[in-house]
């Protein structure tokens, strides 16, 4: 276990250098999790990784004290009980709103009509987004790449995460709207965030100074 | 030959003799202790009229039907609300206190998880006309009385104060508008949120540290020591319930400065239970003193309810931990 006595989930992906990077700052040793990309569970130093969209369900319940994934994915699964406690900063990207360059194809269709279509891996964000805004659209869920939907004819617009925005241009994708801006979150479950409260503290202390 | 399947509703679930025993167990200690702390067993129905669901102001009706006159019925989210009506109507002349404890299921639209079913055995005490702060130290006293008596170990209970923010916002001139969203992070468990907010409103910059570092503040009888105004003010309704408090039980006691409950008819302290065997609290409470001043009879209270399926996780995660 770490010096912190907290089972820290880690994102495996675009935020796992950033992450590591931080916990070593903190005094979190991970050479082993650095060294080794098939092994999940790292009992000596309290570090357990999984893709960002698990890391809410590990901290929900409880099996990590806490955990560190984006703002998309927190946004994505609003009924999660946990504690937000900080903003690491790192992992920034963009929720973004895009369409065929050109005339946009989903203000037509909005308004000859009604409703626009929409894919995307995030589709209570996405509904959320078009509630807010009144607009009717119907989400479309794909789980693989969300740029293949509207070159197709699928739908006249995407609900996506964008970093450098490289691979929207190249599929000749223009962003028309931005919805929010997400970086990586320090989270805790809800009963850790009590009873070891100390040690959460102390945790967060070090990483406002890393 | 296949069973046949015949589905039952999501969020709910059959419970069979070996896990039976196990929940009986549970309620009967906690039971024996309600009885003999003075708490008279009281059922009410699982239906109400919404209308009188709705003067609560707690979480609305999951599952609504009409009845034969064509009126709309609501299950149950909790039993307060109900013993509330029939402290007003059953009881309008009785002289307070008035104790009652019920053990009933409460519907709600949750996502159903581990502890967490639409349908929920609930064992709770209401205590009706005894003011904070003794009503408040006896209704903790009875729950660790209660959970003790399940056999539970390591628990320990958050306590806080929903009027704490509220009257640190009013304190330094945050209108009731202004101070929404803030009560909203709060509720949503968001300090990113918070300081976010608390950026837009341009107060000085101590009072908005002040108001992002208090509710983050939790730890023993220390926390409410040594304050400042306006926060000693606010610390004072805590600090008179912690001196009531025999060691036993404010041994258990975590004060919790951000802890906020999500139904709506909280005024006073709020308090959760915690174990270290589960991710969630195992149950709450805390005052409602103007609910049953809705229900036609004035009267300050203060209940809390256990999760029964909840605590018998705990109960047997401390189990498994004892063993390992």
């Amino acid at each position: 276990m770490n010096g912190l006595g907290l089972t820290i989930a880690v994102p495996r992906g675009a935020l796992l250098k950033d992450t590591l990077d931080r916990l070593d700052a903190i005094g979190v040793d991970t050479t082993e999790v650095r060294s080794n990309d098939r092994k999940l569970l790292f009992g000596d130093v309290g570090v357990v990784t999984m893709r960002p969209s698990d890391v809410p369900t590990y901290v929900e319940a409880g099996a990590a004290d806490v955990g560190i994934t984006g703002k998309d994915v927190l946004t994505e699964q609003p009924e999660r009980d946990v504690y937000e406690l900080l903003d690491l900063g790192y992992g920034a990207c963009r929720m973004v709103l895009a369409t065929m360059d050109g005339p946009d194809p989903s203000a037509e269709a909005l308004r000859r009509l009604g409703v626009m279509r929409v894919a995307t891996k995030y589709h209570k964000t996405a509904a959320a987004f078009f509630e807010r805004t009144g607009r009717q659209a119907e989400i479309v869920e794909v789980k693989g790449s969300v740029e293949l939907a509207p070159l197709t004819g699928l739908v006249e617009a995407i609900v996506d995460l964008t970093a450098t925005g490289t691979t929207l241009r190249e599929n000749n994708l223009v962003v028309r709207e931005e919805l929010f801006v997400s970086t990586a979150r320090l989270i805790a479950n809800p009963v850790s965030h009590k009873l070891k409260a100390a040690a959460i503290d102390a945790m967060l202390e070090r990483l406002r100074a890393a | 030959m296949r069973p046949p399947i015949h589905p039952i509703p999501s969020g709910t679930r059959d419970v069979l003799p070996d896990e039976m025993r196990e929940l009986r167990a549970i309620t009967e200690a906690v039971r024996g202790v309600f009885e003999r702390d003075g708490y008279g067993e009281v059922w009410t129905p699982a239906l109400e009229y919404e209308t009188v669901l709705g003067r609560g102001n707690g979480a609305p009706p999951a599952y609504r039907v009409f009845d034969d006159h064509g009126e709309v019925l609501g299950l149950r989210t909790d039993m307060t609300i109900p013993i509330a009506r029939v402290v007003a109507t059953r009881y309008a002349a009785a002289e307070p206190p008035l104790r009652f404890c019920y053990f009933a299921h409460a519907y709600r639209a949750v996502r159903p998880h581990r502890g967490q079913m639409r349908e929920f055995l609930q064992a709770g005490i209401e205590l009706v006309g005894a003011p904070a702060p003794h009503g408040t130290a006896e209704a903790l006293t009875v729950l660790c009385h209660a959970l003790d008596a399940a056999g539970l170990r390591d628990y320990r209970i958050g306590l806080g104060d929903a009027s704490l923010y509220p009257r640190l916002l009013a304190a330094f001139g945050v209108s009731d508008e202004a101070g929404g969203p803030l009560l909203d992070a709060l509720v949503g468990r968001d300090f990113v949120a918070l300081e976010g907010e608390l950026g837009r409103l341009g107060l000085d910059e101590t009072d908005a540290s002040l108001l992002l570092r208090v509710p983050q503040v939790r730890g023993g009888p220390e926390v409410l020591a040594g304050a400042q105004e306006p926060l000693a003010a606010a610390l004072g309704g805590l600090r008179s319930v912690q001196e009531l408090l025999a060691p036993e039980v404010a041994g258990r006691v975590i004060f919790d400065l951000g802890l906020v409950r999500d139904l709506g008819y909280y005024t006073g302290a709020v308090f959760d239970v915690y174990d270290p065997a589960l991710g969630a609290p195992l149950g709450g409470g805390g005052r409602y003193d103007d609910l049953l001043g809705r229900f036609g009879r004035p009267l300050p209270a203060v209940g809390f309810a256990l999760t029964i399926d909840r605590l018998h996780i705990a109960l047997t995660g401390e189990e498994h931990e004892g063993r390992r």
